[in-house]
């Protein structure tokens, strides 16, 4: 139980750290020297002690929709296990339930949007239900093909069991199961190529124009998740990438804050050479990682 | 007063010889010069100085691209008059300025809003009612705060409304998500699809028009350099030629040298830093961030000539503030262009050599060429569109009548979209930096300045002797965005009647509006880079 700890712990601990890795690749790229490492956590900070303004025209439901956001990521952490690491809880099934978290965090993110009454959220908000439509069935691919080897729909046991035996045995669904999810991963964090977070046009923006009225301390809870989700999703990608499974904690630990560390920098890489897709053409992209995901799915 | 009466660009006129022509003749000409390919590079009406000085007289300046000469000409016009929108849509801007700045109406203009919610320039005429000419704008007519009366507020107007099943309405602005200029933007949109956009400035109204009549005073030249920031040198040279004809100065070779030096170092800055945007738009980093490095080095190139790297005090009345005095300048200017043209070719060659961003500008926000034609537009946008427009080459004066600018690629290729816009773009930096290397290998000798006495940042400031009265000046300068176009009248008494500026920004916003029809509204931010248009040029 105490290794079970660990995920979580590190999970809430080291988040933002992912974006701070990520900021930092790409200014290595532009010749910059970019913002400190902790900056993330520096915002977040400077955020909490801020006050928030809130529109006439927005309910509860707009005050809701951050801290909500918080609690539901945080709830995820609970199901998720790092690599060889236990997750605090697990039963049979949970893989369903924490797609459905993810799920209602982002419904959660998208009635605040609306409740605004702006154009833009609107606008937002329509884009990000219905790349949502797409990724999300591309996550449940993807995790089940990797069920489908190890027998278990808990996150847990179906994450924990890979090891180099079964790299060997079904590379190649695992290879294209993480090509899928790697894709999912980059729409759901609104990185380039599907929507660029460093953006200030709004026009352009998807996750970004949802949350443009929250300030202060709301703000900072949506920033706070979206690291959260960042986590999350990178946990599911290196868990099932690294199978380094040596029953020593500081081990498997290591690998995997090593592999997140990793897939950071991969996604700075990404976005310091990619162009961002036409809006019209995201849906091609997330039908490639739906078909990729389902490929992984027949095959043995 | 009759006949023709046609100007070379930088020169002036007496009033007398302005051909003064009964409206209905006016309108005629001004429709059958436009149909022959004249462009209407301003039309405005004069101030009276004092309320009861009779009808309104308005001047017409028609530019033929092809043979290089200037037209003007003028009418007076009653409280109501036929506008000449509904058959050249070009002068539509123009006349909702009009009716805007003196209270007249052109019937029949199709839309009939307001331009900047200013108030109304100088005093009532004749046969104007009180209400008119309060102005559109329902302020008085002694500069009272716009906020005091809530139909002057900017952007408080009706806006074109789409009505339809689905069809909705996003406003942007004029507060942005980012550190940008205000101004309003309304889509008519279906879904993602934009039907039309509509564009409405004025935030950033100074009332640089009306602190320019009666001038000069001492204060006109750096409102003339503040009319918008980035085109400094643009506006400045405009001015300048205006000031030399009117005066009779001549400018030295070297100085008319330097101001083009100044000039291409503002084109230059300001391209690299619009290819550099274009990329960031789309999320390419590496063309982004050395674009970005780069137009410093151009601003900096800008600061060695004359302390400013927005090239404030550089170009005086009569000649240039600062001489490239020292070899070792000249020599440092010149390595910091080669570096330049060898950082900027790498940069832009990653642009074109990326399929991703090849995707993202092609056939976006295109712009035919009827309707480039049809609405005047100018600078690097017209050109994008195929049309060979280009004060350098059409009306060349000062360095330019001398050394030419080498030409765009042929027209067949440039399509009127962003790729067409960012080509335009990358190739005049490009010829930019050859006409430049070019004329600092032999730079003509002699002073900066065609004034007596006169030498430093001091030459030309001198405002007391008043200007030759009754007169009128066009002058022409092809800034970075495109034709800038400054027309000077002076009254009895030798000061500025009216002083009128026309950035190529007021020509080209409804270019943008045209860009966006049938495209999606994600890629706004993309069109807009691919033109950026002044604010503040337009606002005045």
């Amino acid at each position: 139980m105490s290794a079970a700890i660990l995920p979580p712990v590190l999970a809430l601990a080291g988040a933002p750290l992912l974006q701070g890795i990520i900021t930092r690749t790409k200014a290595w790229f532009a010749g910059r020297r970019g913002p400190p490492l902790l900056q993330p956590y520096y915002d977040i900070a400077k955020l909490l002690r801020k006050g928030a303004v809130y529109s006439g025209t927005t309910s509860w439901v707009f005050r809701l929709g951050p801290a909500a956001g918080v609690g539901v990521a945080a709830l995820c952490l609970l199901f998720l296990p790092l690599g060889n690491l236990p997750a605090p809880f697990s039963f049979e099934g949970d893989l369903v339930f924490v797609i459905y978290l993810l799920a209602l965090a982002r419904f959660l993110t998208v009635i605040a949007a609306m409740d605004t009454g702006s154009a833009f959220e609107g606008m937002g908000a329509s884009r990000e239900m219905a790349f949502a439509a797409l990724a999300e069935p591309a996550l449940l691919f993807g995790l089940v093909a990797v069920a489908r080897q190890t027998g278990r729909l808990s996150l847990e046991g179906l994450i924990r069991p890979i090891d180099v035996g079964d790299w060997a045995a079904h590379g190649a669904t695992l290879l294209l199961v993480l090509a899928g999810l790697f894709l999912v991963f980059l729409a759901e964090n609104s990185r380039i190529p599907v929507d660029d977070p460093t953006t200030h046009l709004e026009l352009t923006m998807i996750h970004e124009v949802m949350v443009l009225d929250h300030g202060g301390p709301d703000f900072a809870f949506v920033e706070y998740a979206a690291a959260l989700k960042l986590w999350i999703l990178g946990a599911l990608i290196t868990g099932i990438a690294l199978p380094v499974r040596t029953g020593e904690v500081a081990i498997d630990l290591a690998a995997m804050v090593a592999g997140l560390a990793g897939l950071a920098v991969l996604v700075g890489i990404i976005e310091s050479t990619l162009v961002r897709l036409r809006l019209v053409q995201v849906p091609h992209l997330l039908i490639g990682a739906c078909s990729l995901a389902l490929l992984g799915f027949l095959i043995q | 007063m009759s006949g023709t009466c046609l100007l070379r660009n930088g020169r002036a006129t007496t009033l007398g010889r302005v051909p003064r022509l009964a409206f209905d003749g006016f309108r005629a000409r001004v429709l059958e010069a436009v149909g022959e390919g004249k462009r209407i590079a301003a039309l405005f009406g004069l101030p009276a100085v004092a309320p009861g000085a009779g009808p309104l007289p308005v001047f017409a300046v028609l530019a033929d691209d092809a043979r290089g000469d200037l037209e003007v000409l003028s009418t007076e016009v009653g409280p109501r008059f036929q506008a000449l929108t509904p058959d050249c849509p070009q002068a539509h801007l123009f006349e909702r300025e009009l009716a805007e700045q003196f209270g007249v109406v052109p019937e029949g203009h199709p839309w009939p809003r307001p331009v900047r919610f200013q108030p109304p320039l100088g005093g009532g005429r004749d046969g104007l009612p009180e209400a008119a000419s309060r102005g559109t704008a329902g302020a008085g007519q002694s500069d009272p705060p716009l906020a005091g009366s809530p139909r002057g507020l900017p952007g408080v107007a009706d806006f074109f409304r789409l009505e339809g099943e689905g069809v909705h309405e996003v406003a942007v602005g004029p507060v942005h998500a980012g550190v940008i200029e205000p101004g309003h933007f309304r889509f008519q949109c279906h879904g993602e699809d934009v039907f039309h956009l509509e564009i409405s400035l004025g935030y950033q109204h100074r009332g640089i028009e009306r602190a320019l009549l009666g001038g000069p005073h001492p204060r006109t030249l750096f409102q003339v350099e503040a009319i918008a920031g980035d085109t400094t040198v643009g506006h400045t040279t405009a001015y300048a030629q205006i000031i030399e004809t009117l005066r009779g100065w001549t400018v030295p070779p070297r100085a008319e040298a330097l101001r083009a030096v100044g000039l291409e170092l503002e084109r230059l800055a300001n391209h690299t830093g619009d290819l550099g945007a274009l990329a960031g738009d789309v999320g390419f980093l590496p063309t982004s961030a050395f674009c970005g490095r780069i137009r410093g080095d151009f601003l900096n190139l800008s600061a060695l000539l004359c302390g400013s790297r927005l090239g404030r005090g550089l170009v005086r009345p009569g000649g240039v503030g600062y001489d490239l005095d020292t070899e070792e300048r000249l020599q440092k200017l010149i390595t910091g262009l080669e570096r330049g043209r060898a950082d900027t070719r790498s940069a832009i060659q990653l642009l074109w050599e990326t399929p991703g961003v090849m995707a993202r500008f092609e056939r976006t926000g295109t712009v035919s060429r009827e309707a480039c034609r049809a609405l005047g537009l100018v600078g690097p946008a017209a050109r994008a569109c195929g049309a060979e427009r280009d004060v350098r080459w059409n009306f060349p004066a000062g360095q330019y009548a001398r050394s030419g600018v080498p030409p765009l690629p042929d027209p067949e290729l440039r399509g009127g979209d962003v790729l067409a816009r960012a080509v335009v773009r990358a190739t005049e930096i490009e010829n930019s930096l050859r006409f430049l290397l070019d004329l600092l290998a032999r730079l003509p000798g002699g002073g900066v300045t065609g004034l007596a006495g006169g030498s430093g940042a001091a030459v030309g400031l001198e405002t007391g002797t008043p200007l030759p009265p009754d007169m009128l000046a066009v002058s022409l300068v092809e800034g970075w965005r495109g034709e800038i176009c400054h027309v000077a009248v002076t009254d009895a008494r030798g000061t500025f009647a009216r002083y009128k500026v026309v950035d190529p920004s007021f020509h080209n916003w409804i270019g943008l509006g045209m860009a966006l029809r049938n495209q999606q509204i994600s890629d706004f931010p993309l069109c807009n880079k691919s033109f950026n248009l002044s604010y503040c040029g337009f606002d005045l």
